[in-house]
């Protein structure tokens, strides 16, 4: 599985992700010499694609795992999720570095990026709340990460250093979280002229921010699943006794919190009293995503939980990861100016859906890298018993 | 120390976020714009479509040649929006009664989308009324695209490294620098289908063409209060949503509607470490209450096995007390037995020897 194997490099796995490499990085030649224009299906009246709705909008919401899991384990006092931590810490890690690297390509000027916070403030702009937000949780992260690579390099002092600041790393995560988390569903408040009545809301803050704790949670356990196979023998036997009653802990947690934003989206419905809209095509298309997206993953977690049934609940996390990104494309694509003729609608092109790709497997190669040699699914002898 | 800073750092956000939106919602300020600002009247009963406003915006903005010429009319037939090639466009709609024609370009709003949702502050009110650009702080995000309740910025998209957002300026430079008097689609027009002036003024002006002609035109100015007021303004003799132009964006600005959100923010920054940080010190009380009744617990326990094998112990010695007692009475009892008995042989032997 993993390249170090000496034999060949040549594994199926790595020969696709070879393939989307090289694709990738001919597409990223074509955006900075010929723009947006080329590559994107972007034009005057849609300004956002999916390099915002999937790059952006679902990469921070997946990401969530790092907040929830260590908010879990070093907040709620739930000690016994302590080695579902540093996977988590991990995924959120890269997560939100793919979504700054994605803005490179969105953005017409790149290289301008630091500006909102170092040259000119819009401080009026939920924009502006975002980018502060997750430029400090990527760097809050990045240093939540560190001690998994400083004890790989050897680095006991500095490894030392950092885990003292645990805690106060951890509230301020979530600290950073909660707001921008938010601030992605609140960038939307300023046009209720282009959303369908169903997906715009006031509430679509709380919204973003509430659907994000059964995201974090639900690819926690998504990504284990995933993990669990090739990487099975770096597990040590602390991770492999905790993982299933992480998987139940987490399935309660998500059950829970799913019920919850089911009852927001109700809320939601009801503040602007938009229950007519249910009647309509957009009503069935909001029926689906809320009862077979949120409402059935909240129950079947519930199921599972309760059976101590693993597998349904490892389906339903799949349910339920696929479940956000839908209602995330249906806020900034599908329901996004839906009073406009569909030959002024938007839909991806290849290349876009290339570069989305390509960035998902710039992910999960260096994923697949740290994980094959640092200290993630088990403790590293030195540190046993160190927390 | 590390954590001190952010916080530090992300209360001055906060407190920057607040003040930066003139802390409209704990207020209850409203700003109706700068009293000397300027604008324009569009009055689509006197247009007649000669797309004249559009070579003249061309040519003062030293924009790129239009595909097709401006003096061709069948360009009309399709409905088109402004682009960055073309700061205004001139429509053309099927009124009730006969061909309407409605420009479109900048609204120049009162409290403009565009401006309040830049993270780079790249757009600015400016006193006389306009909404101007500034291509050299802009990143690109193009939110103020998405923002725009009218859908007017527009983007360079095939310039790949320094795309610039397009859209009218109400010739903000060229009457600022003297150049021009008036914005160029207005003083073109054949027809004064456009009126440069103050807004109040035009207001008052739109108000008099209604009542002189009321059964021209709609009895509303467009403009006045759609999204918190525009400085473009318009009068219309067919039904505004006929000509394109919306009637059901409401009349809240976007600054207004992002305030809720936005004074969240400082809120969520002040309180949440104290309550994070609350469940974490009541989750460590709880585990050290735990441990504690836990050793107390092991210590009672102890306690007890020890005395109850003290107990034991004493029980056991006393035992083996009294049978060392009882072994010894009955020894004694015994000595004494076999000496009696002793004593009766000595006595019968005695006799015996008496009687022999």
């Amino acid at each position: 599985m993993t390249t170090e194997n000496n034999k060949t490099l040549f594994t199926p796995v790595n020969i696709i992700t070879g393939i989307f490499l090289a694709i990738g990085l001919v597409i990223t030649v074509l955006r900075f010499t010929k723009g947006l224009g080329y590559v994107t299906n972007l034009d005057d009246n849609n300004p956002w694609g999916i390099w915002i709705s999937f790059d952006l909008l679902c990469g921070v919401a997946l990401a969530a795992g790092g907040y929830t899991t260590s908010s879990a384990c070093y907040l709620f006092g739930l000690k016994k999720y302590h080695s579902a931590v540093r996977p988590a810490i991990l995924t959120a890690f890269l997560g939100y570095a793919l979504v700054v690297f994605a803005l490179h390509y969105d953005v017409g000027r790149p290289y301008r990026l630091p500006y909102p916070i170092f040259v000119s403030p819009g401080t009026t702009s939920l924009l502006y709340e975002v980018g502060l937000c997750v430029f400090l949780y990527v760097t809050v992260l990045a240093i939540e990460f560190s001690p998994a690579a400083f004890e790989w390099l050897g680095m006991k002092k500095l490894r030392n250093t950092v885990t003292k600041l645990t805690l106060a790393l951890t509230v301020f995560g979530v600290v950073l979280s909660t707001l921008h988390q938010s601030s992605l569903g609140a960038l939307y408040v300023a046009v209720p002229s282009k959303i369908h009545p169903l997906w715009y809301s006031p509430y679509l803050a709380i919204l973003f921010f509430v659907s994000s704790i059964p995201a974090g949670l639900s690819m926690v356990i998504f990504e284990g699943t995933l993990a669990h196979k090739p990487w099975h023998h770096m597990m040590d036997k602390t991770h492999l006794d905790e993982h299933e009653g992480v998987i139940l802990g987490f399935a309660r947690g998500a059950s829970i919190s799913l019920a919850a934003y089911f009852c927001v989206k109700l809320v939601a419905v009801a503040y602007d009293n938009n229950w007519a809209y249910l009647a309509t095509g957009w009503g069935a298309w909001y029926l689906l995503e809320v009862l077979g997206f949120v409402a059935l993953p909240s129950m079947l977690y519930a199921i599972g939980s309760r059976e101590k049934n693993i597998k349904l609940i490892k389906w339903t996390s799949a349910l339920t990861v696929f479940g956000i990104i839908l209602n995330r494309f249906n806020v900034s694509i599908v329901a996004f100016n839906w009073q406009l003729p569909s030959s002024q609608r938007y839909f991806p092109s290849w290349m876009e859906i290339g570069i989305s790709i390509f960035v998902v497997t710039v992910g999960v190669t260096v994923y697949r890298f740290i994980v094959s040699r640092m200290p993630i699914f088990f403790e590293h002898p030195e540190y046993k018993d160190a927390h | 120390m590390k954590r001190r800073q952010f916080l530090g750092l992300l209360g001055a956000a906060g407190i920057t976020a607040t003040l930066g939106t003139e802390a409209q919602a704990a207020s209850g300020h409203t700003f109706d714009g700068y009293p000397n600002a300027k604008g324009v009247l569009f009055d689509s009963t006197r247009c007649i479509g000669c797309r004249k406003c559009e070579a003249a915006c061309n040519k003062v903005n030293k924009l790129p040649a239009p595909a097709k010429p401006f003096d061709d009319l069948k360009v009309l037939d399709t409905e088109r929006r402004t682009d960055a090639k073309a700061y205004t466009v001139v429509n053309k709609y099927a009124g009730k009664k006969g061909p309407a024609f409605r420009k479109i370009q900048c609204n120049h709003c009162m409290e403009p989308a565009c401006a309040s949702v830049c993270f780079v502050r790249a757009f600015t009110k400016n006193p006389d009324g306009s909404v101007t650009y500034d291509a050299s702080l802009c990143v690109g995000c193009r939110y103020c695209m998405v923002a725009c309740p009218f859908n007017i910025p527009a983007y360079e998209y095939n310039n790949p490294l320094t795309p610039r957002v397009m859209k009218c300026t109400m010739c903000h430079d060229q009457i600022q620098k003297g150049e021009l008097s008036a914005p160029g689609c207005v003083t073109i027009c054949p027809k004064e289908a456009l009126v440069y002036g103050k807004r109040k003024d035009l207001i008052e002006v739109a108000r008099e063409r209604i009542k002189r002609n009321p059964e021209r035109y709609q009895d509303h100015v467009y403009g006045e209060q759609e999204m918190g007021g525009t400085n473009w303004l318009y009068l219309s003799g067919e039904k505004f949503k006929d000509i394109g132009l919306r009637e059901d964006l409401g009349n809240v600005s976007v600054p207004t509607m992002t305030s809720g959100p936005l004074s969240v923010v400082p809120m969520v920054a002040a309180l949440w470490p104290a309550l994070l940080g609350g469940v974490w010190a009541m989750n460590k009380r709880k585990d050290k209450v735990a441990e504690e009744e836990q050793k107390a617990a092991v210590k009672a326990a102890k306690a007890e096995v020890k005395a109850e094998a003290a107990a034991k112990l004493a029980k056991e010695l006393d035992k083996a007390e009294k049978d060392k007692a009882q072994a010894i009475e009955r020894e004694v009892k015994r000595a004494l037995e076999e000496a009696a008995a002793a004593q009766k042989e000595e006595a019968a032997a005695k006799k015996d020897e008496e009687g022999a």
